[in-house]
């Protein structure tokens, strides 16, 4: 590195109240998929999908068959209502946090379905179309509003679920109990396969990952290996 | 409740991962330093040790999550609506016969004697005399067609017939300000529910399934139903009721399923 080498401050883009509840809500979202993955094994929806145990959250199969005579389904059903707490608390106080402040509509909104189709063809021009950490472009402001969503109707659905009878209005607009399971399992499929998108670019791009556990980024710097050292 | 896990994956996603997000950091990924990569790789794969097996059955992290689910029965006490009924279907939508279920296979159910049979009265309860099934039929019938709803996650709709549960507990003169009614069954199956759903209008000690006595592999001559409830708190084969004040548990509650369990 040389002298004349001038680095751009660095700009805060997460506050603390983004990031500590960014990284609550990917453990809860761990165990919510874990244990879900397993309580669903125990009835599937669809017969052709079925999840492996060792990505499955609920014990040792051997050691809670000998305790409660099933393999954690048990264990699996407290991991699950358990993590809905830390999930929908931790939820409810980042979308408070987002909304009041104005970062949800600042950051994520406008979405202009043209700025979308624009990005998507700079994308596949091999254009890189974020250059700049502090905005989002077009098509990352619909995928996190998307996946914010799925959360949401995530937590709804769920909760229909656990209280078919008291939310019956739920239930209803969900069309029945299996549909309410269907629209469960599709956000936790929509929420899975972001993640997959998600942690794949946080690690090809670690400057987003380091900002989201400093807080900060060089807006002005482009993206490369020279910041990541 | 039974062991079925597969021991493979048959899970693949259908459409795959969204390639543009790729090709839109190729540069990047031809010139990432390999180590780093690594690196963050190692991280994650320690993250995902959080869904490994060793966790769960810690007995600090099981006391928590029974702490939680005894937060639950709380939290449920407190959203059930004792007047709040649930919904209730047509004739044509019961499912004839109702589903088996046990924790045994349904060639291990062993038939009650009808002939021999009784029903026992225990705990705050003054008239504590046996009852026969005759005597239990003499008590006037309530009907309702409902939702039962399994912790596994099936569910089907069916009609129930027999005694209201509150009509028998006024019937016994239990103690109604009691906190548990608790049931033990033929098949050493056992459970307990709440007073103020043992109260609820649709609450019923039954003894028909649509409209024929309950079959030997349903509970006959006499089960519980609790259209609040999920399955498991529904014992079968009922052989006796008790009116308590301590927690009894039950055979499902024991092995660690959240004792409320609300619907």
């Amino acid at each position: 590195m040389t002298s004349t080498h001038v680095k751009p401050a660095y700009v805060l883009v997460h506050p603390g109240i983004v990031r500590l509840t960014h990284w609550i809500n990917a453990i809860a979202i761990i165990i919510m998929i874990g244990s879900g993955w397993r309580i669903y094994n125990n009835v599937p929806i669809f017969s052709a999908i079925q999840f492996p145990l060792w990505a499955t959250l609920g014990g040792d199969p051997d050691l809670t068959y000998a305790r409660n005579s099933d393999v954690g389904f048990s264990n699996a059903l407290l991991w699950h209502l358990a993590g809905m707490w830390l999930f929908v608390v931790n939820g409810i106080v980042y979308l408070a946090y987002a909304i009041l402040s104005g970062r949800l509509l600042g950051k994520f909104f406008p979405i202009r379905p043209r700025e979308v189709a624009v990005t998507i063809a700079d994308t596949l021009r091999f254009r890189l179309a974020h250059d700049n950490l502090t905005i989002y472009n077009a098509v990352q402001k619909l995928l996190y509003v998307g996946v914010i969503a799925a959360m949401i109707l995530a937590a709804i659905s769920g909760l229909s679920l656990w209280k078919p009878v008291q939310l019956q209005a739920l239930i209803s607009l969900f069309q029945g109990f299996q549909g309410a399971r269907l629209v469960h399992f599709l956000c936790m499929s929509a929420i899975a396969l972001f993640l997959v998108v998600h942690v794949t670019l946080a690690l090809l791009v670690p400057q987003t990952l380091f900002a989201m556990i400093t807080g900060r980024v060089r807006p002005a710097s482009r993206i490369s290996l020279e910041s990541a050292e | 409740m039974s062991k079925r896990f597969l021991s493979h994956s048959l899970f693949r996603p259908a459409s795959g991962i969204d390639q543009s997000t790729l090709v839109e950091n190729k540069p990047l990924i031809q010139s990432l330093e390999r180590r780093l990569f690594l690196r963050q790789g190692l991280s994650l794969g320690a993250l995902t040790l959080l869904t490994g097996c060793d966790i769960s059955n810690k007995e600090s992290v099981q006391g928590v999550l029974k702490g939680f689910s005894q937060w639950n029965d709380r939290v449920q006490a407190w959203l059930f609506d004792p007047t709040k009924l649930a919904p209730t279907f047509s004739e044509a939508q019961v499912v004839k016969p109702p589903r088996f279920n046990a924790y045994y296979s349904v060639d291990e159910v062993k038939p009650v004697d009808p002939a021999t049979w009784k029903l026992k009265v225990g705990g705050l309860a003054k008239d504590k005399r046996p009852w026969t099934l005759d005597r239990i039929n003499s008590l006037p019938k309530v009907s309702q067609i409902t939702r039962h709803v399994c912790v596994e996650g099936w569910d089907y709709i069916g009609k129930w017939s027999g005694v209201s549960l509150r009509r028998f507990l006024e019937t016994i003169e239990a103690d109604l300000s009691a906190k548990y009614v608790a049931f033990k069954c033929a098949d050493d199956y056992s459970g307990s529910i709440d007073m103020a759903s043992a109260l609820h209008p649709q609450t019923q000690l039954t003894t028909h399934y649509a409209d024929e006595p309950i079959g030997d592999a349903y509970g006959f001559p006499l089960r519980l139903r609790v259209a609040t409830k999920l399955g498991f708190k529904m014992p079968k084969w009922i052989t006796s009721i008790e009116v308590t004040n301590d927690y009894p548990g039950g055979y499902w509650e024991d092995r660690d399923y959240n004792w409320f369990s609300g619907l």
